[in-house]
């Protein structure tokens, strides 16, 4: 009874976080947008008129926000909305102040749009979002110096009108980070990039050096001192504090080496050495499953004993291996502590090169970006590390999936 | 000539190694009409294996040993006078490596020619226009000795880098020449390379001592210099800590180690009753359909990110436990609290009581349960007064180890407790931790020379002990029980 009791208080916890976090987060995936076409004025982007680039990169965000301005204006007047008590400056200000920079982007990459009349969706402010997703209502609106309660309804006109719509929020997988006073335009694409490198640095040297060290205990080594201190050491290892890998990143890799700070590499290195124990454990288990005599006949047909293990089996552990590995990678992806002592909290909005370059660039990672999202003061941020977490929590998922699948696929018993 | 470049060159000096190797062996034994000792892919092995590993070996080494030498020889070059009022020795290379980095850059753009460079002094060119034209700021004009120092810098890892190079490429095609002459037919390749392969698991398996050894280093080095500089009595037993960005703290430990055993404490409160409840429940109650379906959904506690549960804590528990409970009974108004994180670190450390009792209560010989329904005790009896106490010190090791998860936990606090040092018995206040003071000392633009930032290694040094002893006298006590039945 009381053992049932305590089972439902553990599941209920379960399903108590998962609905936490999917109640606050499930909406960052969608994102409120101003559609509007644009004429992209010649007279203001290229005065001279001859397309020529640096005179036009010269053109900052400040020349591109009057023509969103005058756009949404435009696109008023032509529905017939009035903006009662909003004039045209307030009214542009439902439009995020990351708008002018995308609009800006756009013209730099293709010149020849300039005189054209383009559509663009534009990112809506977050306060707009936040109010279609119950964070902001007309009440907080009136103690807000952002939004006033007038913009608000100008806003529902405007949805009306099919001008504001909602739509699936794809940059919010491929979009940088952006600054504290723009939740709407913040995204996840630097984080899953450094993330991807720091698992592709873990897996290419945790897995053979684990499995190498593995094999060594499991299959050749003494029963002597030194085998035994690796053992021990191995099984500390794997119960120290992850914070203190940081700690060992920073004192060794960062200041004593001289790796530089927020680069994937750094945070791959410790990862790995945080991970080997997990995987040096789920090794030694598989190897430890595959029964004597296939040792035995390997040996008793001639071959040598690396033969043997080379040959036959470490093939026949490999799937335990690959699931070992698979679940210390899930582990490696979820950790926070560490990178944030090797300066992965850095606010990066460059996408880092291709690897192996890119290793050395500064980057951020999934989890930290959460925890940096987190402490930020806008409330849309709550959601946008919801949101993130969301994404860590389905690529774990992911993993875990084809472990077991992988675990179910080979399972054998002799 | 970047590493990177010479791997992949010795990558491929060793890959045709095999390939000649292998073709060697195979046209010795057609001509001198004998059997080879090994299978040919063994000599080839052996070649590949030998312009590979000492070459990769040198390089490593070499890549390790080379700042360090250039460093020291470097930072003599630069006078004391060089060196800014009240600043650091290190800031100042710090700056020189920045120099170097910057032109290194300059030059890969062809802003200037290599003769210009060396022909450059700091007190007649704009140094730092020049860096700054590549994105390098740096915060003062460059004195000339210390742009010096970072040409020389420049010149030296330069040279090094070349010399590292060529050593590990000719170390590659010696050996891997060596290694092919001395095919022949009786030669014991397979023999040779294995026990090269066997150096090379060896080797493998000593990481985790090197890991070890790099952690207890850098520990205890930072600790040592941060005592020189900060007594360690007033670290141990002062109960204020109070850190001052202009120096002149107080660094006293014991409202970390008392925040940190209170919500411990709190979360074993929440751990140790459910998941015992649970294990003892699924090992003896539960059938086998039910066990399949609630142990791994358990277990899926264990898998979820840390920053999951600090986020759960920030925007969900910490929230009702402030509107519900202490607001209500005047105790707080605080969300962040040590109430918050210690009952979300309870829901972490559940799977960790649990299946560890889990394993160890189904270790009780079936014998014993026997024994005591043939007395004619009744299940709950049984459990109560045979398996739980037959149990026992298996489970102890379990809680012990499930506190040393608490202590060594970060994130959880870092967002649920706040990061107030204080010391109160009020379980509605914020208090903090040793993890989320290492967290907020590291974190940020630091200088390594201040006590307060040198005390994170300290705390750091505190912590690894801490948690330290109390796994391996888990890890004695559940290994010394599970002898006892077998």
């Amino acid at each position: 009874m009381m053992g049932r009791i305590a089972v439902i208080i553990g599941i209920v916890a379960l399903i108590g976080l998962l609905a936490s976090i999917l109640s606050n987060g499930l909406s960052s995936f969608q994102q409120t947008y101003v559609s509007l076409d644009i004429f992209l004025d010649p007279a203001k982007l290229d005065k001279a008129g001859d397309r020529n680039p640096e005179a036009i990169a010269k053109v900052s965000t400040f020349g591109y926000a009057p023509l969103i301005q005058k756009a949404l204006q435009d696109a008023m007047a032509a529905k017939g909305i009035a903006g009662d008590g909003v004039n045209a400056k307030t009214a542009a200000e439902l439009i995020s102040k990351e708008a002018p920079a995308d609009l800006r982007r756009f013209v730099l990459a293709d010149p020849s749009a300039i005189g054209q009349t383009v559509r663009f969706d534009l990112l809506a402010a977050g306060r707009i979002d936040g109010y279609y997703k119950g964070r902001v209502t007309m009440e907080s609106a009136k103690l807000d110096r952002n939004i006033s309660p007038e913009q608000l309804m100008l806003a529902d006109k405007l949805k009306e009108a099919g001008i504001l719509t909602t739509n699936f929020n794809w940059s919010f997988f491929t979009a940088p980070d952006a600054s504290d006073t723009r939740p709407e335009a913040a995204g996840l694409g630097v984080a899953i990039i450094g993330s991807a490198y720091m698992m592709l640095i873990v897996f290419v040297l945790s897995l053979p050096l684990g499995v190498a060290a593995s094999i060594y205990l499991e299959e050749f080594a003494p029963q002597n001192r030194f085998t035994d201190l690796i053992e021990v050491n191995i099984s500390n290892l794997a119960a120290v504090p992850s914070i203190v890998f940081g700690i060992l990143g920073l004192a060794v890799l960062i200041n004593f080496v001289g790796l530089p700070q927020s680069a994937p590499i750094v945070g791959g290195l410790v990862l790995t050495l945080m991970t080997l124990p997990t995987i040096i454990i789920a090794t030694r288990a598989a190897l430890k499953a595959v029964p004597p005599s296939i040792r035995d006949a390997a040996l008793g047909v001639g071959a040598s004993k690396m033969q043997a293990t080379f040959h036959h089996v470490l093939p026949l552990a490999m799937p335990g291996i690959l699931t070992g590995t698979i679940i210390g990678l899930a582990r490696a992806l979820g950790e926070t502590a560490p990178l944030l002592l090797i300066g992965m909290v850095a606010f990066v909005r460059e996408y880092p090169a291709g690897p192996p370059e890119g290793f050395f660039d500064p980057a951020s990672a999934l989890p930290v970006q959460i925890y940096n999202w987190t402490q930020r003061g806008d409330p849309a941020f709550v959601e946008r590390a919801s949101g993130a977490i969301i994404v860590l929590l389905v690529f774990l998922l992911m993993m875990n999936l084809i472990a077991i699948i992988l675990r179910r696929r080979f399972e054998r018993r002799w | 000539m970047s590493p990177g470049i010479v791997v992949l060159v010795v990558a491929a000096i060793s890959a045709v190694g095999y390939v000649l190797g292998r073709r060697r062996a195979v046209s010795l034994a057609a001509r001198e009409r004998a059997k080879l000792h090994s299978l040919p892919a063994y000599y080839g092995q052996t070649v590949a294996l030998f312009a590979a590993v000492p070459a990769l070996v040198v390089l490593v080494a070499w890549l390790v040993v080379q700042p360090l030498l250039i460093e020291t020889r470097v930072s003599d070059m630069i006078p004391d006078s060089a060196i800014p009022e009240g600043g650091a020795r290190s800031l100042v290379m710090a700056d020189v490596r920045r120099i170097a980095d910057g032109l290194d850059a300059v030059l890969a753009r062809g802003g200037i020619s290599e003769s210009e460079l060396s022909q450059m002094q700091a007190d007649v060119t704009d140094v730092r226009g020049l860096l700054a034209g590549i994105g390098v700021a740096l915060g003062n004009d460059v004195p000339p000795p210390v742009f010096e120092a970072a040409k020389s810098y420049r010149q030296i890892s330069k040279t090094g880098n070349i010399v590292a190079g060529a050593l590990a490429l000719a170390l590659s095609v010696g050996f891997a020449l060596w290694a092919y002459r001395r095919i022949a037919v009786d030669l014991r390749a397979r023999n040779i390379s294995e026990r090269f392969v066997r150096a090379l698991l060896v080797s493998a398996s000593t990481i985790a001592i090197l890991t070890t050894i790099g952690i207890i280093a850098s520990l205890f080095f930072e600790t040592y210099s941060f005592f020189k500089i900060y007594p360690a009595r007033d670290f141990f037993f002062s109960t204020v800590w109070n850190p001052q960005f202009r120096g002149g703290s107080d660094l006293g430990i014991l409202p970390l180690l008392w925040g940190t055993f209170y919500i411990s404490l709190v979360a074993l409160v929440v751990a140790v009753p459910l998941g015992l409840m649970i294990a003892i429940y699924l090992a003896e109650y539960a059938g086998p359909s039910v066990r399949s379906l609630v142990k791994p959904a358990i277990e899926v506690l264990a898998g979820i990110p840390t920053i999951v549960y600090g986020l759960f804590a920030l925007v969900t528990v910490g929230p009702f436990l402030r509107d519900w409970i202490a607001q209500p009974l005047g105790l707080g108004n605080s969300s962040s609290s040590v109430l918050t994180a210690g009952i979300v670190m309870g829901i972490m450390i559940i799977p960790f009581v649990s299946s560890l009792s889990d394993d160890i209560i189904n270790a009780v010989p079936q014998s014993l349960r026997d024994g005591s329904y043939a007395l004619g005790a009744t299940q709950s009896e049984t459990i109560r007064q045979v398996v739980f106490p037959a149990a026992l010190p298996g489970i102890v090791g379990a809680v012990l180890l499930a506190a040393s998860r608490a202590i060594g936990e970060t994130m959880i606090v870092v967002l649920g407790a706040g990061a107030t040092a204080r010391l109160s018995l009020n379980p509605f206040e914020a208090m903090t931790t040793v993890t989320v003071k290492i967290v907020s000392q590291l974190t940020g633009d630091t200088e390594f020379a201040s006590p307060e930032t040198l005390v994170a290694f300290a705390l750091g040094l505190t912590l690894f002990v801490l948690t330290l002893g109390l796994n391996v006298l888990a890890l004695y006590i559940v290994r010394k029980y599970r002898e006892q039945y077998e």
